[in-house]
């Protein structure tokens, strides 16, 4: 067991695998010798040479296909893209290829590929480098979308993507690369792709989040106990697609209420498919509707003012109280 | 039927005007009085003076991370130089001299990459388009006004510059393609800095000129010494003319070099070697401009001096009004979306003015 950063984590299980399976490859913009503009490849150029971790040229379109392509072949590539904000440059091929040889050839042929990309904001960076649209991809059949939101679960969630039959998008929220460690296992670890957890246990009301939105979510679910005498329950899904249906409508069946949150836009992201399977599923048990603090319908703001737009503990808390008092 | 060999035109020229000691060829040299020498030279001060505030800016955290442009002053300075008044820029985003020789206000930079929106806002009376920064993706963009321009047979041209990484994007591809296959009156300019984040041009393409790429588009490419400004403006202003007769696409390779970090986030140490930063550092566009207007008698020490202290004051002045414009504006994030705001998207303005207006009671309680 070892103290790891997110970064060092993910690193981590790249180093395994790579170590593990001369299939898996590396390639993406400046993964080499730069080790990654966050440093999530470093090591990978020196241990495992150029043959392995491709500094690609700049081409999204090219990386994402040529990955594809790779993967048909037999190779387990994990393609880096450097900001979620850059992939749409290889739509298409998510879209066209990767997301749909299997289905095509009856299963014949397939994508094992995984497509890494840093996501969300609160970095003070430049446009176009701290959007969340996760939702274009968990729109999509034939995709997995992964988000972690620590180091343990975003080293155990990238093994258990590399080693999936299936094309997996993960994506990595950047605000919580360097945010704090936590123990890693040093031996191989793979959580199950599917599954939800819950963090902190409670019965008044169900919070709902993922990915870089969990730290102010946990944190909403303290201040719900020590300033409302509120006991939240806390759901970190870790997996978007497929969703853990079952976690989420057992604890909202048990508190009767819910707010989910995320940094994505709010009309159909990802908090408008939580509260129509609980509709689905959990209307019965209902004392409130259903509340979403989320990013709004407009494009990520200049940095200047991004930490006005990211939802924070307060609007999450304020959210709770709303549905507690309905 | 017979294998032949096609005879394909396969050339490539190449042009440098002023050495790195200063010395021009006469037979090349523009013909340029000595005031527009001298509003050349200036812009390249003014490029450096801006480029390096700003670096210590940004590890003052005053602005945040940006991309430094020293060296390439003679590129930008250059092909920005014949553009009209009318004709548009499509930009590229480590070029910011020659955004304000076409008018962008000087503290617009500075908003830019310290989080305001303002600073992608085009000012009144000036044709061009904010930088972008997805890589590759604006050259497209050019072709498109190229082709309006051509539709609506006006006399503009449109230039447009991007990095050599920039040129691996299939978007930058079908750029040069449209611009081609439509004769659009285009320009376009690679600022060939030799690096795209850590990788070298050699490792981008295989292909030994980027120059070469318009050839396979149907028309020219050029290679220049990004460094010599003179070579610079001789080729762009020949570009330019061509696309205003009606002769269609460009494209110039300038070569060059990024002398400080891909922005300031990233560590060239990494990649590159500082016998290597030394070498081109000899190649510096402003000193060799500068021994240039001394042989001719443009300018003398005296004069390079005031030119310098003049640049210095316009920086020092525009970073005082951009202190005064950093008031961030939450208040207008939604108002852009659309032009008529939707019943939707204003609810969601009101719950989010609620918010901030108790966030603001509350802090002023505390
Ligand atoms: C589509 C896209 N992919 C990746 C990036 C991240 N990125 C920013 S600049 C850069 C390198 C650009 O190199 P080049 O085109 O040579 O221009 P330079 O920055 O050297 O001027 C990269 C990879 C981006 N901004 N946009």
């Amino acid at each position: 067991m070892a103290e790891l950063t997110m970064v060092k984590a993910l690193n981590l299980a790249l180093h395994q695998n790579m170590e593990a399976d001369p299939r898996v490859i590396i390639c993406g913009q400046d993964v080499g010798r730069d080790e990654g503009v966050f440093r999530v490849t470093e090591g990978l150029y020196n241990r495992f040479g150029e043959s392995r971790v491709l500094d690609s040229p700049l081409a999204e379109a090219g990386i994402i296909a040529t990955s594809i392509g790779m993967a048909l072949y037999g190779l387990r590539p994990i393609a880096e893209i450097q900001f979620s904000g850059f992939i749409y440059q290889g739509f298409h091929q998510i879209e066209q290829h990767m997301a749909r040889f299997r289905n095509r050839t009856r299963g014949r042929l397939t994508v094992p590929m995984v497509l890494r990309a840093p996501y969300g904001g609160g970095i003070r960076a430049v446009e176009h480098h701290s959007e969340s649209k996760e939702a274009y991809w968990v729109h999509t059949p034939g995709l997995k979308v992964v988000i972690p939101s620590g180091p343990r679960a975003a080293r155990a969630l990238l093994h258990a993507a590399i080693s999936d039959p299936d094309p997996v998008i993960f994506y990595e929220p950047k605000i919580l690369y360097r945010a704090f460690r936590e123990e890693v296992p040093d031996e191989p670890e793979s959580w199950e792709i599917g599954k939800a957890r819950i963090v902190r246990p409670g019965n008044d009301i169900t919070l709902i989040s993922y990915g870089s939105t969990m730290r102010v979510t946990q944190e909403a679910g303290d201040d719900l106990a020590d300033l409302h005498n509120i006991d939240a329950e806390v759901i970190d899904l870790m997996t978007i697609k497929p969703m853990d249906t079952d976690t989420i409508v057992q604890s909202v069946r048990k508190t009767g209420r819910a707010v989910v949150i995320h940094e994505g836009h709010r009309t159909c992201g990802v908090g408008a498919e939580i509260i129509a399977r609980l509709n689905e599923q959990a209307f019965d048990y209902l004392e409130a509707p259903i509340r979403r603090v989320t990013g709004y319908d407009i494009h990520f703001p200049y940095f200047s003012c991004e930490q006005v737009y990211l939802p924070d503990a307060e609007r999450i808390v304020r959210g709770a109280m709303d549905t507690l008092n309905y | 039927m017979p294998r032949r060999k096609l005879k394909l035109q396969h050339e490539v020229e190449e042009l440098s005007i002023l050495d790195v000691d200063g010395q021009v060829d006469t037979a090349l040299e523009p013909a340029l009085n000595h005031d527009e020498l001298l509003r050349i030279y200036r812009a390249m001060v003014l490029t450096r003076e801006l480029d390096d505030r700003m670096l210590k800016m940004q590890r003052q955290g005053r602005i945040g991370t940006f991309a430094p442009c020293r060296g390439q002053e003679a590129t930008q300075i250059g092909y920005i130089y014949p553009m009209q008044k009318e004709d548009w820029v499509v930009p590229s985003y480590r070029a910011p001299g020659a955004q304000i020789w076409r008018g962008w206000h000087l503290e617009q930079i500075l908003l830019f990459w310290n989080g305001y929106e303002e600073g992608a806002r085009t000012p009144e009376g000036v044709n061009d388009l904010p930088v972008a920064i997805p890589v590759g993706s604006h050259p497209i963009l050019a072709a498109g006004i190229g082709m309006g321009m051509k539709l609506q047979g006006t006399k503009q041209v449109v230039l447009t510059a991007f990095g050599d990484g920039s040129t691996s994007e299939g978007d930058v591809l079908e750029a040069f393609n449209f611009a081609g296959v439509y004769q659009a009156p285009v320009v376009f300019v690679c600022e060939n800095n030799q690096y795209a984040i850590s990788l070298p041009r050699a490792k981008q393409t295989r292909a030994e000129t980027i120059a070469q790429k318009a050839l396979a588009f149907g028309y020219d490419g050029i290679k220049v010494d990004g460094n010599d400004v003179l070579a610079m403006i001789v080729v762009t202003t020949e570009a330019v003319n061509k696309a205003r007769r009606g002769d269609g696409p460009t494209l110039i390779e300038a070569f060059t070099y990024r002398m400080q970090m891909h922005t300031t986030a990233d560590d060239p140490k990494k990649y590159r070697s500082d016998e290597e930063v030394k070498e081109w550092e000899k190649k510096c566009p402003l000193l060799r401009f500068e021994k240039y207007l001394i042989n001719k008698k443009a300018a003398d020490e005296k004069l390079l001096q005031e030119i310098h202290q003049d640049v210095i004051d316009e920086v020092q002045a525009g970073l005082e009004r951009f202190e005064k414009c950093c008031v961030p504006q939450p208040d207008k994030l939604f108002d852009y979306t659309y032009a008529q705001l939707t019943p939707e998207l204003q609810a969601q303005k009101e719950e989010f003015l609620a918010i901030l207006a108790q966030r603001d009671s509350r802090n002023r309680k505390h």
